[in-house]
Protein backbone atom coordinates (compact mmCIF):
# COMPACT_ATOMS: atom_id res chain seq x y z
CA UNK A 1 0.00 0.00 0.00
CA UNK A 2 1.18 3.40 -1.04
CA UNK A 3 2.00 5.76 2.40
CA UNK A 4 0.04 8.93 0.50
CA UNK A 5 -2.97 9.75 2.20
CA UNK A 6 -2.28 7.27 5.26
CA UNK A 7 -3.39 9.02 8.01
CA UNK A 8 -1.41 7.45 10.62
CA UNK A 9 1.92 5.37 9.67
CA UNK A 10 4.11 4.45 12.21
CA UNK A 11 7.41 2.15 10.58
CA UNK A 12 9.14 -0.38 12.65
CA UNK A 13 9.10 1.87 15.74
CA UNK A 14 11.37 0.55 18.72
CA UNK A 15 11.53 1.40 22.30
CA UNK A 16 13.29 0.07 25.07
CA UNK A 17 12.57 0.26 28.29
CA UNK A 18 14.50 -1.63 31.39
CA UNK A 19 11.60 -4.53 31.82
CA UNK A 20 9.58 -4.09 28.74
CA UNK A 21 10.42 -3.21 25.12
CA UNK A 22 8.41 -2.12 21.84
CA UNK A 23 10.01 -4.10 19.48
CA UNK A 24 9.84 -2.97 15.43
CA UNK A 25 5.97 -1.73 15.33
CA UNK A 26 4.33 -1.05 11.92
CA UNK A 27 0.55 0.37 11.64
CA UNK A 28 -1.22 2.18 9.01
CA UNK A 29 -4.69 3.64 9.22
CA UNK A 30 -6.12 4.77 5.99
CA UNK A 31 -9.03 7.74 6.38
CA UNK A 32 -12.97 6.71 7.09
CA UNK A 33 -11.27 3.60 8.87
CA UNK A 34 -11.62 2.39 12.74
CA UNK A 35 -8.79 0.45 13.61
CA UNK A 36 -8.90 -1.74 17.21
CA UNK A 37 -5.51 -2.54 18.88
CA UNK A 38 -5.84 -5.51 21.34
CA UNK A 39 -3.52 -6.89 23.30
CA UNK A 40 -3.44 -8.13 26.84
CA UNK A 41 -2.45 -6.38 29.88
CA UNK A 42 1.12 -4.45 29.36
CA UNK A 43 1.45 -6.17 25.89
CA UNK A 44 2.51 -2.47 24.53
CA UNK A 45 -1.16 -1.00 23.79
CA UNK A 46 -0.42 2.40 25.89
CA UNK A 47 3.08 2.76 24.98
CA UNK A 48 2.25 2.17 20.98
CA UNK A 49 -0.42 5.04 21.36
CA UNK A 50 2.25 7.03 23.21
CA UNK A 51 4.40 6.54 20.31
CA UNK A 52 2.27 7.81 18.41
CA UNK A 53 1.20 10.59 19.88
CA UNK A 54 4.82 11.68 20.11
CA UNK A 55 4.85 12.10 24.50
CA UNK A 56 7.25 8.91 24.30
CA UNK A 57 9.79 9.18 21.50
CA UNK A 58 10.78 5.84 19.73
CA UNK A 59 14.65 4.39 19.60
CA UNK A 60 14.05 3.84 16.12
CA UNK A 61 11.35 4.11 13.48
CA UNK A 62 8.92 6.43 11.84
CA UNK A 63 5.82 7.91 12.65
CA UNK A 64 3.87 9.95 10.69
CA UNK A 65 0.57 11.79 11.39
CA UNK A 66 -1.26 13.42 8.30
CA UNK A 67 1.78 12.92 6.41
CA UNK A 68 3.34 14.99 9.02
CA UNK A 69 6.70 13.75 11.26
CA UNK A 70 5.95 13.03 14.72
CA UNK A 71 9.80 14.00 15.55
CA UNK A 72 10.46 17.00 13.99
CA UNK A 73 6.65 18.30 12.89
CA UNK A 74 4.58 17.67 16.42
CA UNK A 75 2.66 20.10 16.38
CA UNK A 76 1.14 20.34 12.71
CA UNK A 77 1.34 16.33 13.45
CA UNK A 78 -1.36 17.05 16.79
CA UNK A 79 -3.01 19.49 15.41
CA UNK A 80 -5.83 17.52 14.29
CA UNK A 81 -5.90 14.52 16.44
CA UNK A 82 -7.85 13.94 19.87
CA UNK A 83 -6.49 11.92 22.13
CA UNK A 84 -7.97 10.33 25.71
CA UNK A 85 -6.29 7.61 27.92
CA UNK A 86 -8.00 6.78 31.03
CA UNK A 87 -4.93 8.18 32.80
CA UNK A 88 -5.74 11.75 31.96
CA UNK A 89 -6.81 13.78 34.83
CA UNK A 90 -8.98 17.14 34.37
CA UNK A 91 -8.52 19.84 36.96
CA UNK A 92 -10.30 18.50 40.27
CA UNK A 93 -11.48 22.17 41.28
CA UNK A 94 -12.51 22.96 38.27
CA UNK A 95 -15.90 22.40 36.68
CA UNK A 96 -16.41 20.30 33.22
CA UNK A 97 -17.96 24.05 31.85
CA UNK A 98 -14.83 25.91 32.94
CA UNK A 99 -13.04 22.77 30.69
CA UNK A 100 -15.36 22.85 27.65
CA UNK A 101 -14.72 27.06 27.75
CA UNK A 102 -11.13 26.37 28.14
CA UNK A 103 -10.84 23.54 25.18
CA UNK A 104 -13.11 25.83 23.22
CA UNK A 105 -10.79 28.89 23.76
CA UNK A 106 -7.43 26.32 22.19
CA UNK A 107 -9.42 24.47 19.33
CA UNK A 108 -11.11 26.26 16.73
CA UNK A 109 -13.16 23.50 15.48
CA UNK A 110 -15.07 23.54 19.08
CA UNK A 111 -18.83 22.53 18.37
CA UNK A 112 -20.80 24.33 21.15
CA UNK A 113 -23.96 22.86 19.97
CA UNK A 114 -22.41 19.25 19.52
CA UNK A 115 -20.95 19.65 22.92
CA UNK A 116 -24.32 20.66 24.56
CA UNK A 117 -25.90 17.37 22.67
CA UNK A 118 -22.62 14.97 24.17
CA UNK A 119 -24.33 16.42 27.84
CA UNK A 120 -27.11 15.03 27.32
CA UNK A 121 -26.14 11.97 26.03
CA UNK A 122 -23.11 11.05 28.49
CA UNK A 123 -25.68 12.31 31.23
CA UNK A 124 -23.16 14.68 32.75
CA UNK A 125 -23.66 17.91 34.48
CA UNK A 126 -21.65 20.80 33.41
CA UNK A 127 -22.00 22.89 36.96
CA UNK A 128 -20.35 19.60 38.40
CA UNK A 129 -16.59 19.60 39.81
CA UNK A 130 -14.45 16.81 38.27
CA UNK A 131 -13.18 15.76 41.38
CA UNK A 132 -16.58 14.21 42.20
CA UNK A 133 -16.98 13.28 39.23
CA UNK A 134 -16.72 8.48 39.23
CA UNK A 135 -14.22 7.25 37.11
CA UNK A 136 -16.81 6.64 34.58
CA UNK A 137 -18.17 10.04 34.68
CA UNK A 138 -14.25 11.15 34.53
CA UNK A 139 -13.82 9.09 31.28
CA UNK A 140 -16.86 10.54 29.46
CA UNK A 141 -15.92 13.95 30.34
CA UNK A 142 -12.40 13.38 28.77
CA UNK A 143 -14.38 12.00 25.87
CA UNK A 144 -16.71 15.03 25.35
CA UNK A 145 -13.88 17.37 25.23
CA UNK A 146 -12.18 15.81 22.84
CA UNK A 147 -15.02 14.71 20.60
CA UNK A 148 -16.49 18.41 20.73
CA UNK A 149 -13.67 19.72 18.89
CA UNK A 150 -14.25 17.42 15.99
CA UNK A 151 -11.00 15.96 15.10
CA UNK A 152 -9.95 14.17 12.01
CA UNK A 153 -8.21 11.47 14.07
CA UNK A 154 -9.07 10.06 17.45
CA UNK A 155 -6.70 8.17 19.49
CA UNK A 156 -8.40 6.39 22.08
CA UNK A 157 -6.64 4.45 24.54
CA UNK A 158 -9.52 1.82 26.64
CA UNK A 159 -11.89 4.42 26.18
CA UNK A 160 -14.74 2.00 27.41
CA UNK A 161 -13.08 0.92 30.65
CA UNK A 162 -14.97 1.64 32.99
CA UNK A 163 -17.79 2.65 31.83
CA UNK A 164 -21.79 1.24 32.46
CA UNK A 165 -23.13 -0.61 29.13
CA UNK A 166 -25.31 2.05 28.46
CA UNK A 167 -22.50 4.81 28.50
CA UNK A 168 -20.73 2.40 26.42
CA UNK A 169 -23.70 2.00 23.77
CA UNK A 170 -24.13 5.65 23.36
CA UNK A 171 -20.04 6.17 23.23
CA UNK A 172 -19.79 3.73 20.00
CA UNK A 173 -22.95 5.45 18.65
CA UNK A 174 -21.15 8.49 18.75
CA UNK A 175 -18.05 7.01 17.25
CA UNK A 176 -19.86 5.68 14.24
CA UNK A 177 -21.11 8.81 14.25
CA UNK A 178 -17.98 10.52 13.50
CA UNK A 179 -17.01 8.17 10.68
CA UNK A 180 -19.73 9.82 8.94
CA UNK A 181 -17.50 12.59 7.67
CA UNK A 182 -15.27 9.88 5.58
CA UNK A 183 -12.13 11.67 5.91
CA UNK A 184 -12.20 10.88 9.29
CA UNK A 185 -10.76 7.71 11.37
CA UNK A 186 -10.04 6.73 14.63
CA UNK A 187 -7.86 4.39 16.28
CA UNK A 188 -8.43 2.80 19.66
CA UNK A 189 -7.22 0.31 22.14
CA UNK A 190 -9.23 -2.15 24.25
CA UNK A 191 -9.35 -5.58 25.90
CA UNK A 192 -13.30 -5.40 25.15
CA UNK A 193 -13.09 -7.62 22.43
CA UNK A 194 -16.80 -7.58 21.89
CA UNK A 195 -16.66 -3.83 21.13
CA UNK A 196 -13.80 -3.81 18.95
CA UNK A 197 -15.40 -6.91 17.19
CA UNK A 198 -18.29 -4.58 16.36
CA UNK A 199 -16.88 -1.18 15.38
CA UNK A 200 -13.64 -2.04 13.80
CA UNK A 201 -12.25 -2.40 9.89
CA UNK A 202 -8.93 -2.96 10.90
CA UNK A 203 -7.59 -5.32 13.67
CA UNK A 204 -4.37 -5.06 14.97
CA UNK A 205 -2.85 -7.77 18.12
CA UNK A 206 -0.03 -7.03 19.69
CA UNK A 207 1.40 -9.06 22.79
CA UNK A 208 4.44 -8.65 24.80
CA UNK A 209 5.88 -5.34 22.88
CA UNK A 210 5.42 -7.07 19.36
CA UNK A 211 2.29 -6.77 16.55
CA UNK A 212 1.42 -10.59 16.21
CA UNK A 213 -1.21 -10.23 13.75
CA UNK A 214 -3.17 -7.61 11.55
CA UNK A 215 -6.16 -8.13 9.53
CA UNK A 216 -9.38 -6.42 7.98
CA UNK A 217 -11.94 -7.94 10.25
CA UNK A 218 -13.81 -10.05 8.06
CA UNK A 219 -10.49 -11.68 7.33
CA UNK A 220 -10.04 -12.76 10.33
CA UNK A 221 -13.28 -14.06 11.22
CA UNK A 222 -13.57 -15.98 7.65
CA UNK A 223 -10.38 -17.55 7.92
CA UNK A 224 -10.45 -19.16 11.31
CA UNK A 225 -12.12 -22.08 12.40
CA UNK A 226 -12.25 -24.76 15.15
CA UNK A 227 -12.80 -28.22 13.89
CA UNK A 228 -14.52 -31.44 15.55
CA UNK A 229 -13.20 -34.47 14.63
CA UNK A 230 -13.88 -38.22 15.27
CA UNK A 231 -10.78 -40.22 14.84
CA UNK A 232 -11.17 -43.87 13.72
CA UNK A 233 -8.42 -46.39 15.30
CA UNK A 234 -5.27 -45.58 14.30
CA UNK A 235 -5.94 -42.43 13.05
CA UNK A 236 -3.19 -39.57 13.31
CA UNK A 237 -3.90 -36.01 12.01
CA UNK A 238 -1.84 -34.93 9.24
CA UNK A 239 -0.24 -31.77 9.61
CA UNK A 240 -1.87 -29.01 8.05
CA UNK A 241 -0.91 -25.28 7.03
CA UNK A 242 -2.63 -22.86 9.29
CA UNK A 243 -3.04 -24.75 12.00
CA UNK A 244 -2.56 -23.58 15.16
CA UNK A 245 -3.58 -26.08 18.06
CA UNK A 246 -4.42 -29.61 17.65
CA UNK A 247 -5.70 -31.47 20.93
CA UNK A 248 -7.05 -34.98 21.33
CA UNK A 249 -9.19 -36.29 24.18
CA UNK A 250 -9.81 -40.19 23.46
CA UNK A 251 -11.05 -40.85 19.80
CA UNK A 252 -12.04 -36.84 19.63
CA UNK A 253 -9.45 -33.84 18.15
CA UNK A 254 -10.36 -30.09 18.00
CA UNK A 255 -7.96 -28.42 15.33
CA UNK A 256 -7.85 -24.48 15.30
CA UNK A 257 -7.28 -23.19 12.47
CA UNK A 258 -5.93 -19.70 10.82
CA UNK A 259 -6.95 -20.44 7.30
CA UNK A 260 -9.79 -22.45 6.70
CA UNK A 261 -10.41 -24.40 3.56
CA UNK A 262 -13.08 -26.84 3.12
CA UNK A 263 -10.55 -28.91 1.45
CA UNK A 264 -9.35 -30.01 5.27
CA UNK A 265 -12.27 -32.71 5.53
CA UNK A 266 -11.03 -34.15 2.53
CA UNK A 267 -7.19 -34.26 3.89
CA UNK A 268 -8.71 -35.64 7.33
CA UNK A 269 -10.80 -37.98 5.95
CA UNK A 270 -7.83 -39.29 4.02
CA UNK A 271 -6.06 -39.91 7.25
CA UNK A 272 -9.40 -41.42 9.49
CA UNK A 273 -10.31 -38.55 10.73
CA UNK A 274 -14.15 -37.25 9.93
CA UNK A 275 -14.77 -33.84 10.50
CA UNK A 276 -18.22 -33.79 12.56
CA UNK A 277 -18.41 -29.69 13.23
CA UNK A 278 -17.15 -26.26 11.80
CA UNK A 279 -16.92 -23.56 14.84
CA UNK A 280 -16.77 -20.04 13.49
CA UNK A 281 -14.92 -18.04 16.09
CA UNK A 282 -15.27 -14.45 17.94
CA UNK A 283 -12.82 -12.48 17.97
CA UNK A 284 -12.04 -13.01 21.67
CA UNK A 285 -11.41 -16.23 20.66
CA UNK A 286 -9.29 -15.82 17.58
CA UNK A 287 -7.31 -12.95 19.67
CA UNK A 288 -6.49 -15.68 22.29
CA UNK A 289 -5.16 -18.47 19.76
CA UNK A 290 -3.52 -15.77 18.07
CA UNK A 291 -1.63 -15.09 21.27
CA UNK A 292 -0.90 -18.77 22.28
CA UNK A 293 0.09 -19.44 19.21
CA UNK A 294 2.59 -16.69 18.97
CA UNK A 295 4.19 -17.53 22.52
CA UNK A 296 5.00 -20.71 21.53
CA UNK A 297 7.10 -20.24 18.66
CA UNK A 298 10.20 -19.97 19.74
CA UNK A 299 12.12 -16.63 20.41
CA UNK A 300 14.07 -14.80 17.84
CA UNK B 1 -33.26 6.65 5.52
CA UNK B 2 -34.01 4.43 8.65
CA UNK B 3 -33.66 0.86 7.68
CA UNK B 4 -35.02 -0.82 10.80
CA UNK B 5 -32.18 -3.64 10.30
CA UNK B 6 -30.88 -4.71 13.73
CA UNK B 7 -27.78 -7.07 14.81
CA UNK B 8 -27.91 -9.34 17.88
CA UNK B 9 -24.50 -10.29 19.34
CA UNK B 10 -26.51 -13.22 20.96
CA UNK B 11 -26.80 -14.51 17.50
CA UNK B 12 -24.53 -17.31 16.12
CA UNK B 13 -24.32 -16.47 12.69
CA UNK B 14 -21.80 -13.28 11.70
CA UNK B 15 -23.08 -9.73 11.71
CA UNK B 16 -22.63 -9.88 8.16
CA UNK B 17 -24.84 -12.27 7.48
CA UNK B 18 -27.52 -11.23 9.88
CA UNK B 19 -27.26 -8.17 7.79
CA UNK B 20 -27.90 -9.81 4.58
CA UNK B 21 -30.30 -12.47 5.21
CA UNK B 22 -32.59 -9.15 6.99
CA UNK B 23 -32.00 -7.51 3.56
CA UNK B 24 -33.22 -10.69 1.30
CA UNK B 25 -35.59 -10.91 3.86
CA UNK B 26 -37.31 -7.56 3.11
CA UNK B 27 -37.23 -7.39 -0.49
CA UNK B 28 -38.63 -11.24 -0.53
CA UNK B 29 -41.99 -9.59 1.72
CA UNK B 30 -41.75 -6.63 -0.86
CA UNK B 31 -41.17 -4.20 1.49
CA UNK B 32 -38.40 -2.86 -0.35
CA UNK B 33 -39.37 -2.75 -4.43
CA UNK B 34 -37.23 -3.37 -7.02
CA UNK B 35 -35.48 -0.03 -7.71
CA UNK B 36 -35.70 1.20 -4.36
CA UNK B 37 -31.99 2.37 -3.41
CA UNK B 38 -30.97 0.66 -0.33
CA UNK B 39 -28.63 2.88 2.32
CA UNK B 40 -25.52 3.25 1.67
CA UNK B 41 -22.79 1.37 3.00
CA UNK B 42 -21.44 4.06 5.44
CA UNK B 43 -25.26 4.93 6.51
CA UNK B 44 -26.14 1.39 7.47
CA UNK B 45 -23.00 1.41 9.57
CA UNK B 46 -23.82 4.38 11.30
CA UNK B 47 -27.10 3.50 12.07
CA UNK B 48 -26.42 -0.20 12.84
CA UNK B 49 -23.12 0.78 15.10
CA UNK B 50 -21.14 -1.82 12.70
CA UNK B 51 -17.97 -1.37 11.02
CA UNK B 52 -18.27 -0.06 7.10
CA UNK B 53 -16.61 -3.26 6.15
CA UNK B 54 -19.07 -5.99 7.42
CA UNK B 55 -21.42 -4.35 5.39
CA UNK B 56 -19.68 -4.10 2.51
CA UNK B 57 -19.10 -7.56 2.44
CA UNK B 58 -22.69 -8.15 3.30
CA UNK B 59 -23.32 -5.83 0.02
CA UNK B 60 -20.90 -7.69 -1.78
CA UNK B 61 -22.63 -10.84 -1.59
CA UNK B 62 -25.92 -9.57 -2.43
CA UNK B 63 -24.21 -8.37 -5.44
CA UNK B 64 -22.47 -11.55 -6.77
CA UNK B 65 -26.46 -12.83 -6.14
CA UNK B 66 -28.14 -10.09 -8.15
CA UNK B 67 -30.39 -9.46 -5.65
CA UNK B 68 -28.80 -5.54 -5.40
CA UNK B 69 -27.00 -3.35 -7.82
CA UNK B 70 -24.40 -0.56 -7.57
CA UNK B 71 -23.81 2.12 -9.76
CA UNK B 72 -20.88 3.46 -8.83
CA UNK B 73 -21.33 7.39 -7.29
CA UNK B 74 -25.02 6.57 -7.27
CA UNK B 75 -25.28 3.96 -4.68
CA UNK B 76 -26.96 0.41 -4.69
CA UNK B 77 -30.44 -0.76 -5.57
CA UNK B 78 -32.88 -3.10 -5.17
CA UNK B 79 -32.69 -5.37 -8.51
CA UNK B 80 -35.01 -4.85 -10.96
CA UNK B 81 -35.12 -8.63 -12.03
CA UNK B 82 -38.80 -9.96 -13.17
CA UNK B 83 -39.82 -11.83 -10.05
CA UNK B 84 -37.14 -11.45 -7.99
CA UNK B 85 -39.10 -11.13 -4.68
CA UNK B 86 -40.86 -14.01 -5.58
CA UNK B 87 -37.18 -15.91 -6.36
CA UNK B 88 -36.18 -14.85 -3.18
CA UNK B 89 -39.47 -16.05 -1.00
CA UNK B 90 -38.83 -19.52 -2.82
CA UNK B 91 -35.31 -19.66 -1.64
CA UNK B 92 -36.52 -18.76 1.56
CA UNK B 93 -38.83 -21.62 2.28
CA UNK B 94 -35.88 -24.18 0.78
CA UNK B 95 -33.74 -22.86 3.35
CA UNK B 96 -36.31 -23.56 6.12
CA UNK B 97 -37.07 -26.74 4.63
CA UNK B 98 -33.29 -27.89 4.65
CA UNK B 99 -33.02 -26.95 8.30
CA UNK B 100 -36.35 -28.77 9.39
CA UNK B 101 -34.62 -31.84 7.45
CA UNK B 102 -31.34 -31.19 9.10
CA UNK B 103 -33.01 -31.27 12.36
CA UNK B 104 -34.85 -34.11 11.78
CA UNK B 105 -32.00 -36.08 10.82
CA UNK B 106 -30.44 -35.38 14.12
CA UNK B 107 -33.63 -36.71 15.90
CA UNK B 108 -33.80 -39.62 13.77
CA UNK B 109 -36.84 -38.76 12.51
CA UNK B 110 -37.80 -40.65 8.82
CA UNK B 111 -39.17 -38.96 5.70
CA UNK B 112 -42.54 -40.47 6.14
CA UNK B 113 -43.19 -39.10 9.56
CA UNK B 114 -41.36 -35.63 8.31
CA UNK B 115 -43.97 -35.73 5.54
CA UNK B 116 -46.64 -36.01 8.35
CA UNK B 117 -45.54 -33.44 10.56
CA UNK B 118 -45.30 -31.39 7.43
CA UNK B 119 -49.09 -31.97 6.45
CA UNK B 120 -50.08 -31.74 10.38
CA UNK B 121 -48.43 -27.70 10.37
CA UNK B 122 -50.28 -26.77 7.51
CA UNK B 123 -53.14 -27.68 9.01
CA UNK B 124 -52.47 -25.28 11.98
CA UNK B 125 -51.24 -22.97 9.91
CA UNK B 126 -54.45 -22.93 7.59
CA UNK B 127 -56.67 -22.58 11.11
CA UNK B 128 -54.37 -19.14 11.98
Amino acid sequence: MSSAGLIVEMRNVSRRYRFFSLQDVSLQLAPGQIMGLVGPNGAGKSTTLRILMGLVPADTGEVRVFGHSMQTEQALAKKNIGYVSDDMRLFGQATLEWHMKFVASIFPGWDPAYAAKLLERFNLKPAQPIKGLSHGEHMKALLLLVLARRPKLLVLDEPTTGLDPVARHELLTELMDVLKDESRSILFSSHNTADVERISDQITFIDRGRIVDCNDKEAFLENWRRLRLDLHDGATLPAADGVVDVDVTGRIATVTTRRYAPEMHQVYRGAGAIVQEVQRMTLEEIFVATVMASRKEPAE
Amino acid sequence: MHSGLTISQADPRPMYLQIKEQIRHRIALGDWKPGREVPSIRALAIELRVSVITIKRAYAELESEGVILTHHGKGSFVAEAEGLSTDLQQQELDDHLVAAARLAKLLGIDETELAARLRRAERKAEKK
